[in-house]
């Protein structure tokens, strides 16, 4: 049975990655995942220099869901390269990075940086954080800009480039297209739905940034929605995500039209679930007499 | 050594007030592998709503009849519909627990003296301090608030631990009238000048900034378990972070889950 995947020039033995922003630098979940048996580990979010992110509360939970502004605390490339590659790549993990920016500058130094690494095996380009004033969704939510991030990143490194989108545009499919027109090798959706918690007895909301972004099962039927529009409107591969928390999720992204799938929330909820994803994408392959993983990639049935 | 998870069997579910109740859970290799202080993040439904595991300090270690680590039990408090649902647990339910996470409390030795601070709920960590410390020979004493008399729990199992019993009650029902934290500085300031004492704390924010405040003016070291909205208890989320002192004094968001929930008091940046 083959499970492999290819994104761009990249090859992925399983469609399965964790999803940034929901599995740390990876590290911290070393001691109960494989690393080495995921598509690929993505990993939270780094911009130039170390940032602090937002004051708790950072989450609150919704129905079959949860809203968070974390505002995209992290170490910054430099101490990521230093502190996390070396042990990231003794594990064998396959290292995608999300590179963040709060201006065009900064996100092609950090991805030039990136390039020069052993071990990273592609950039994710994080145009889609609802969560912070400056950069992120800034760029990701005008088709201009957009574009004019990917064209500059895509300048600056002959690594895999795999913007990330935002749902919360009111066409998903045209970001897709306008990634691929500037050189992008695959588009990764969705990042998380804009959303608010308000708590009643305080008139106040639920997390100290206001607003945050909706994910787990609660999105997944959006989810699937945009990456099917997106699989029709471009050739590049779509790597789906959005409430995933099982191997029939899973199934019916790549249904869809998503050549592989990240895997963020559930994470937080059932961080063995890995082996059980795999597992299940392989006993429905036998049922269905599937031989590779590939094949099943955008083959949803139109029509009664 | 990594966290477990295991299904775990409710054996049974002590219900101690209408918010409060404790629940056994068979959990034999997380019992085993639990130190004071240390937390195991529960799944309290089996669907997606709601969907994340609530964080539990372990409360107690239960043991079978020939001393052998059994299981754990939490003490949970009705606050939302997650630990409405572990309210209503009935034995022979089974719940995903996993754990231990967190750093532990250091458990000091004799002649230094242990007292613990706890603020309601707060309480849960130290039963298995106190049994650390009895194991240790240090005298310990245990200050307890709570809203009113109804909301104390656990005095006696406490006491027949070698702990010394300080209680405070909002409305005065029981101990002295009033916050937790004045029992605990009146018996600091009437100390022996030559005893070491450590101070353990528990309990809502305030209460801890207070115990951190009397620590320093006192000369004691303090350890305090923080409490916050926790996502996955593993280090993924990032959203249980605290304000701590780093090396060179620069505050810092570092995750309670992983660094914590035990800080130094001295090292914490109230908000």
């Amino acid at each position: 049975m083959d499970l492999s995947v290819r994104i761009g020039s990249l090859v992925l033995k399983n469609p399965l990655m964790t999803a940034s922003g929901c599995f740390g630098y990876g590290l911290e979940y070393a001691g109960i995942v494989d690393l080495s048996s995921l598509g690929a580990v993505v990993v939270k979010g780094l911009f130039l220099k170390e940032r602090e992110g937002h004051p708790p509360p950072r989450i609150v939970e919704t129905p079959s869901g949860m809203l968070n502004a974390i505002g995209l605390q992290g170490i910054g490339v430099h101490r990521f390269v230093r502190e996390k590659m070396p042990e990231l790549r003794r594990l064998g993990a396959v290292v995608i990075v999300n590179v963040c920016g709060s201006s065009i500058e900064e996100y092609v130094e950090v991805s030039r940086i990136l390039s020069d690494v052993e071990g990273v095996a592609a950039l994710e380009l994080n145009i889609s954080c609802p969560n912070i004033k400056e950069g992120g969704i800034q760029f990701g939510c005008n088709l201009a800009s957009a574009g004019e991030v990917v064209a500059a990143v895509r300048k600056a490194t002959r690594l895999p480039l795999i913007p990330k989108l935002t749902p919360n545009v009111t066409s998903v499919a045209s970001f897709a297209r306008a990634a691929e027109e500037n050189g992008a090798d695959a588009v990764s959706l969705v990042n998380t739905f804009l959303a608010m918690v308000i708590d009643v007895e305080t008139r106040r909301p639920a997390i100290s940034n206001g607003m945050g972004g909706l994910s787990g099962p609660a999105i997944r039927p959006i989810a699937v929605r945009m990456v099917y529009e997106c699989a029709q409107r471009v050739r590049i591969p779509v790597i789906g995500m959005g409430g995933i928390g099982s191997a029939r999720d899973v199934l019916e992204f790549l249904i869809a039209g998503a050549a592989a799938v990240q895997v963020g929330t559930a994470n937080f909820v059932d961080p063995f679930i890995w082996p059980r994803l795999q597992a299940g994408i392989e006993d429905y392959m036998a049922r269905h007499g599937v031989a590779r993983v590939a094949d099943l990639v955008g083959t949803l049935e139109i029509g009664r | 050594m990594p966290p477990l998870d295991v299904p775990a069997l409710v054996l049974r579910n002590t219900h101690l007030s209408a918010d409060y109740n404790v629940l056994h859970l068979e959990a034999p290799a997380i019992a085993s592998a639990s130190l004071p202080g240390q937390f195991v993040m529960i799944r309290t439904a089996t669907g997606t709503d709601p969907l994340l595991r609530r964080p539990f300090s372990v409360f107690e270690i239960l043991r079978d009849a020939a001393g052998t680590p059994s299981g754990v039990s939490v003490l949970c408090k009705r606050i939302g519909p997650g630990t409405a649902r572990l309210h209503e647990a009935a034995a022979g339910d089974r719940l995903a627990v996993l754990g231990p996470l967190g750093k532990p409390f250091t458990v000091v030795s004799p002649p230094a003296e242990a007292w613990m601070v706890a603020g309601g709920v707060g309480l849960a960590p130290f039963a298995t301090l106190a049994e650390a410390l009895q194991q240790a020979g240090s005298g310990a004493h245990l200050f307890y608030g709570g809203r009113t008399r109804a909301d104390l729990f656990y005095l006696d199992w406490f006491a027949s631990r070698g702990v010394t019993l300080h209680l405070a009650t909002e409305d005065g029902s029981q101990g002295a009238h009033g916050r937790v934290t004045v029992p605990l500085g009146e018996a600091l300031r009437s100390r022996p000048a030559d005893r070491p004492v450590t101070l353990y704390a528990c309990g809502p924010e305030p209460m801890l900034k207070a115990v951190a405040g009397l620590a320093r003016s006192h000369g004691c070291p303090s350890q305090l378990s923080t409490e916050r909205i926790m996502g996955c208890g593993l280090g993924g989320c990032y959203s249980c972070v605290v304000r701590v002192r780093d090396s060179e004094g620069t505050p810092r968001f570092v995750r309670s889950c992983l660094s914590g929930p035990v800080f130094n008091g001295d090292d914490v940046v109230w908000e």
